[in-house]
C-alpha cells in the first residue's frame, strides 16, 4: 500500500446512504495492515506533545511503537496503565481538539490518527481475549469504597481503586451500567453489546461489584453508606442531570422531546428496533434545536428512524460545539443545517400535536466578554419550518437529588458539586467528579476526574 | 430477586402484588413510587408504593392493566420474579414532614379515584398509625370497581363512597360527593386527591371554589424516573417541573391539567398496536387501520 505520510490512512466507513437507514456502526475501524501503516507515521517524539493533549496522559508514542511492531498486547498494556475504557475513548474522544491537536505531524500535514489506533488496539485485544489485570503485587487494603453512578467517571474510579486493592461497589440508578455510554450515545457510534458491555465486564473482572436499580439519595443515602454499609469513602459520579428547555410557547406540545428522552428511549430501551416494547416517535420531519454532540446524536437517530431532519442552531457553523467528525457524518447522511436560526415558538394543531417550528434568523454581534460573538435576532425575519417533532438539545442543569439528601455537600451557583485538588467535596471522605462537578463535558474528562479521585481517595484512606 | 410472593385480583383489570424488594421497603414513605420492569426487555413502569413491610423487605403494588406492559405484568404469577424494581422514587408526601400535633389539628379529606385508592391507602395508613384521624371519599364508576373497602375502613374515620351509577354510596362522582358533604356543613382545610388526571382536574376546580388547600399526585409518562430524561415534565404555576424529582405531589391549584391530559396521550396509538399484538397474538388479522 502506498501512503502519503502527510495524510492519515483513511478508515473504511459504511456508505452514507446505507448507514442512514441502519443503526450499525458507521466507522468500521482499521485493519491490522492499516493500523501498522498509520502507526509508522508516528515519529515517536521524545517529549511527545500529544501526551500533554490527553487528559489521562496515555503514553502515546510508546503504545504506537508497539502497534508498529505488531505487538497489540504490549500496546494494550501501555494504554491500560492510564485508561480503563480505550475502546470507548478511541471512538468518542474529541481527538481533534485533544491528543491529535498537539501532534507534531499536524503542523505540516494531518496528525497521527491516535484515536483510531487506540480503538484498533482495544478492539483487537478484546478479540484476542486480553483483559486488564490486577497488579501481581497488589495487597488487599481491607477497606470499602462506594461509587455512585456507573458512567465513565464512576467506572474509571472503581477500576483504579480495585487495582489498588480496595473493595469497590458501584451503585447505579438505572437497570444497566454505563451512564451516557448506554443511554445517550447511539449504537451507530458506540456499540452497546460489543463495546460498552465488554468494558463494563472488564471492570467487574477486577473485582468491582455493580449494584443496579439503586438510587443514592433514595434507596440509600450517603450517610447510610458510611454508617450502615461500612464504606470508608464515597465517590459521586452521578452525571449532568435534567434537560433544559427554552421556555417558549408550545413547548409542552405533543411531539416536543428533550434529546435525553429521545435518545434514552432509542438507546437504553432499544426503541429503535421494531421489536422493542418501548414506544418512540418516528417523525416525518423533525427539528433538532442545538449544535452539540447530543444534538448530532439526536439528529442522526431521527434520520435513521425515517425522518427528514433539520438542525436549528443560533450561531454559525464555526461555532458548532459538536465534534467536526460528527457534523461531517451528519451532513453526509443528509441532515439539513439551518444555522444562525433560533426557534421562537412551537406551533400546534387542534389536537395539541406539533405542526411547525417558528424561527427567527440571527446574526453575530460584537464579541462579548468571553470573546465569542453572540447571536442577535434579525428583526422581522421570522419564518416557519413545518415539522411534526421538535427535539430540544440545550444542555442540562444538575440533578438536585444527591445535594438535597446529603447534608454539608456544597455546590456552586450552577449546581455543580464543589471539589478541591484531590477531588474531595466539602464533606469529609466524599469525593466527586465528571459531569456532576463540571456540568456536561466529555467522556475522557470524566475519566480523568475519576482517576484523580481514585488517587485522592487512596491518599485519604492511607492517612 | 424481586420475587412476586402474592398476587390477588382485586377487581376487573386490577391486580395486587407483594414483591420482595428490600431496598425499597426499607426506605419507602407514603407518596413515593417505584419503577418496575417485568422482564429484561420490559418498559420501565412507574407505580405507587401502596404498602410496605420493612421487616420482611416486601412492598405492595396495586395496578390496573391499561396497556401492553401492565397487561404483561398481570400475567406473571407468584414465584416469578420481576427483572427490576427500583425506588423509592419521588418525594414523600408533604404530610409526613409536618409535626403530628399539627396534623391532628387539621381537617383532612382524601379523595381517591379508581386505582388511586392504592396510593391513598398508604397515606391513610401512615396517618392512622400516627393517631391522625381523616376522612376519605372513594369513587368509582360502579360498585364492582371499588377496591380495598375493608382496608380503607380500618384506617379512616369516615369513609364515603361515590359511584357514577349509584350502585353504592352517593350517586355521582367524587365532586358530587364532596359538594354534598360541604352542603351538609362538613368542613375541611386540607385535601389530597389521587386518581385519573381528569378526576383530579375537576376535584381541584371544586376545592379551589371551596377554598380547600389541595395536593394531587401526578402520574405523568416517565422513562428513567431519576431526573435525567425530562419525559415527566408538566407546568406548575407556569413553570416547568419534573414529576419524578420535584413531585409526584404538587399543589393541585397550580397544575396545568389540560396540558397534562394532552401529554398523557402521547404514545396512545403505538401502545394500542402493541396491546393488540399481545392480546390477539397471531389471531390478529389487521384491518383495524392502526397496524403498520
Ligand atoms: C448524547 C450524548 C452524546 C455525547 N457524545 C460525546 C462524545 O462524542 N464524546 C465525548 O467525549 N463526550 C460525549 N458526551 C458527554 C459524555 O458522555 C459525558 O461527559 C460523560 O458521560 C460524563 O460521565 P459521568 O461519569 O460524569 O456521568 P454519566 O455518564 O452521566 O453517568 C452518570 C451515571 O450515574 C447514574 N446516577 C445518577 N444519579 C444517581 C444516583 N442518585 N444514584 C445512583 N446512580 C446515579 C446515572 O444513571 C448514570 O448512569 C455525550 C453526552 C451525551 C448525552
Ligand atoms: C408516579 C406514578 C405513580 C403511578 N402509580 C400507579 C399505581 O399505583 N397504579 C396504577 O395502576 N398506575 C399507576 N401509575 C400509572 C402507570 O404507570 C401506567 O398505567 C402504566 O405506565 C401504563 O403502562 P402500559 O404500558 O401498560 O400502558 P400504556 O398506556 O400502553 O403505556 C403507554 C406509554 O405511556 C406511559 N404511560 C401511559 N399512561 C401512563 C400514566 N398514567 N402514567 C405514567 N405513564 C403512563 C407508559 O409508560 C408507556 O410508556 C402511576 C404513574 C406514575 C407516574
Ligand atoms: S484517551 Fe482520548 S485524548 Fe487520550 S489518547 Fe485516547 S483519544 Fe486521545
Ligand atoms: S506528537 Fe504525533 S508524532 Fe509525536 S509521538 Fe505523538 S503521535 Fe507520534
Ligand atoms: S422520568 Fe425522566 S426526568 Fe422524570
Amino acid at each position: 500500500m502506498d501512503i502519503d505520510v502527510m495524510k492519515k490512512v483513511p478508515v473504511s466507513e459504511q456508505d452514507p446512504q446505507v448507514r442512514a437507514t441502519n443503526f450499525d456502526e458507521v466507522n468500521l475501524g482499521y485493519t491490522k495492515d492499516e493500523a501498522v501503516l498509520e502507526a509508522s507515521r508516528c515519529l515517536t517524539c521524545k517529549n511527545a506533545r500529544c501526551v500533554q493533549g490527553c487528559p489521562v496522559s496515555i503514553d502515546i508514542p510508546s503504545f504506537i511503537s508497539r502497534v508498529k511492531e505488531g505487538d497489540v498486547e504490549g500496546a494494550y498494556n501501555v494504554i491500560s496503565l492510564s485508561s480503563s475504557l480505550p475502546a470507548v475513548c478511541g471512538r468518542v474522544c474529541p481527538q481533534e481538539t485533544q491528543c491529535e491537536a498537539q501532534c507534531v505531524r499536524g503542523i505540516k500535514g494531518e496528525a497521527v490518527s491516535i484515536g483510531r489506533l487506540e480503538r484498533f488496539v482495544a478492539d483487537t485485544a478484546k478479540e484476542m481475549g486480553i483483559k486488564p489485570q490486577l497488579p501481581a503485587d497488589m495487597v488487599k487494603k481491607g477497606k470499602k469504597v462506594a461509587i455512585i453512578g456507573a458512567g465513565p467517571s464512576g467506572l474509571t474510579c472503581a477500576g483504579d481503586l480495585a487495582k489498588m486493592g480496595y473493595d469497590v461497589t458501584i451503585f447505579e440508578a438505572l437497570h444497566k451500567a454505563g451512564g451516557v455510554l448506554v443511554y445517550g450515545i447511539p449504537e451507530f457510534r458506540l456499540p452497546k453489546d460489543k463495546v460498552v458491555a465488554k468494558e463494563v465486564e472488564n471492570i467487574k473482572a477486577l473485582g468491582v461489584e455493580i449494584v443496579t436499580d439503586c438510587v443514592i439519595g433514595r434507596s440509600l443515602t450517603i450517610d447510610d453508606l458510611f454508617e450502615q454499609e461500612g464504606f470508608s469513602a464515597v465517590f459521586i459520579g452521578s452525571g449532568a442531570g435534567l434537560p433544559r428547555f427554552m421556555n417558549i410557547p408550545g413547548e409542552q406540545a405533543l411531539g416536543v422531546f428533550s434529546a435525553n428522552e429521545y435518545l434514552t428511549r432509542s438507546n437504553l430501551m432499544g426503541a429503535f428496533s421494531p421489536d422493542s416494547r418501548t414506544p418512540i416517535m418516528r417523525a416525518k420531519k423533525a427539528v433538532i434545536v442545538g449544535g452539540g454532540n447530543v444534538a448530532m446524536d439526536a439528529a442522526r437517530t431521527a434520520k435513521r428512524l425515517g425522518s427528514e431532519v433539520h438542525v436549528v442552531y443560533r450561531r454559525s457553523e464555526e461555532e458548532l460545539p459538536a465534534r467536526k467528525e460528527e457534523v461531517h457524518h451528519a451532513k453526509e447522511e443528509g441532515i439539513i443545517f439551518d444555522l444562525l436560526t433560533n426557534p421562537v415558538e412551537i406551533l400546534t394543531d387542534e389536537n395539541g400535536w406539533v405542526k411547525g417550528c417558528k424561527c427567527i434568523r440571527m446574526e453575530l454581534g460584537e464579541p462579548d466578554a468571553s470573546g465569542r460573538r453572540s447571536p442577535v435576532p434579525v428583526e422581522g425575519s421570522e419564518f416557519t419550518i413545518d415539522c411534526d417533532a421538535v427535539i430540544m438539545s440545550l444542555g442540562t442543569s444538575p440533578n438536585p437529588l444527591i445535594k438535597k439528601t446529603t447534608s454539608g455537600l456544597e455546590v456552586n451557583k450552577r449546581g455543580g458539586i464543589i471539589v478541591n485538588e484531590a477531588e474531595m467535596t466539602s464533606r469529609d471522605g466524599v469525593f466527586a467528579g465528571g459531569d456532576a462537578v463540571t456540568g456536561a463535558a466529555t467522556v475522557i474528562l470524566a475519566m480523568g476526574a475519576g482517576k484523580s479521585a481514585a488517587k485522592g481517595i487512596d491518599e485519604y484512606l492511607s492517612k | 430477586m424481586f420475587e412476586i410472593v402474592k398476587k390477588r385480583m382485586l377487581g376487573p383489570k386490577v391486580f395486587l402484588m407483594d414483591v420482595v424488594a428490600p431496598l425499597v421497603a426499607a426506605k419507602a414513605m407514603p407518596g413515593q413510587f417505584l419503577i418496575v420492569r417485568a422482564d429484561k426487555d420490559g418498559e420501565r413502569i412507574p407505580l405507587t408504593v401502596c404498602d410496605f413491610d420493612r421487616k420482611k423487605g416486601i412492598i405492595t403494588i396495586v395496578y390496573q392493566t391499561v396497556g401492553a406492559e401492565t397487561e404483561r405484568m398481570s400475567r406473571m404469577e407468584e414465584g416469578q420474579c420481576f427483572a427490576d424494581v427500583v425506588g423509592p422514587l419521588g418525594n414523600p408526601s408533604d404530610l409526613c414532614d409536618l409535626p403530628i400535633e399539627e396534623l391532628k389539628k387539621k381537617k383532612i379529606l382524601f379523595i381517591a379515584g379508581g386505582v388511586g385508592t392504592a396510593p391513598v391507602y398508604n397515606q391513610l395508613k401512615w396517618l392512622h398509625d400516627n393517631g391522625v384521624e381523616v376522612d376519605c371519599i372513594q369513587g368509582a364508576r360502579t360498585k364492582d370497581l371499588l377496591i380495598f373497602e375493608d382496608e380503607m375502613r380500618a384506617v379512616t374515620k369516615n369513609l364515603y363512597f361515590a359511584t357514577d351509577d349509584g350502585s353504592y354510596g352517593i350517586h355521582g362522582n367524587v365532586c358530587v360527593a364532596l359538594q354534598q358533604l360541604w352542603d351538609e356543613g362538613i368542613r375541611y382545610d386540607h385535601c389530597v386527591v389521587i386518581g385519573p388526571v381528569i378526576m383530579m382536574k375537576f376535584a381541584c376546580e371544586l376545592t379551589k371554589k371551596l377554598g380547600i388547600h389541595t395536593i394531587i399526585s401526578m402520574n405523568t409518562i416517565m422513562v428513567d424516573g431519576t431526573g435525567m430524561c425530562g419525559a415527566c415534565r408538566l407546568l406548575v404555576g407556569g413553570e416547568v417541573k419534573f414529576a419524578c424529582v420535584d413531585g409526584p405531589e404538587f399543589d393541585g391549584h397550580l397544575v396545568d391539567f389540560d396540558q397534562a391530559l394532552q401529554r398523557s396521550r402521547l404514545y396512545k396509538t403505538q401502545e394500542g398496536e402493541l396491546m393488540l399484538r399481545l392480546t390477539e397474538g397471531d389471531t390478529h388479522s389487521g384491518g383495524c387501520g392502526m397496524c403498520s
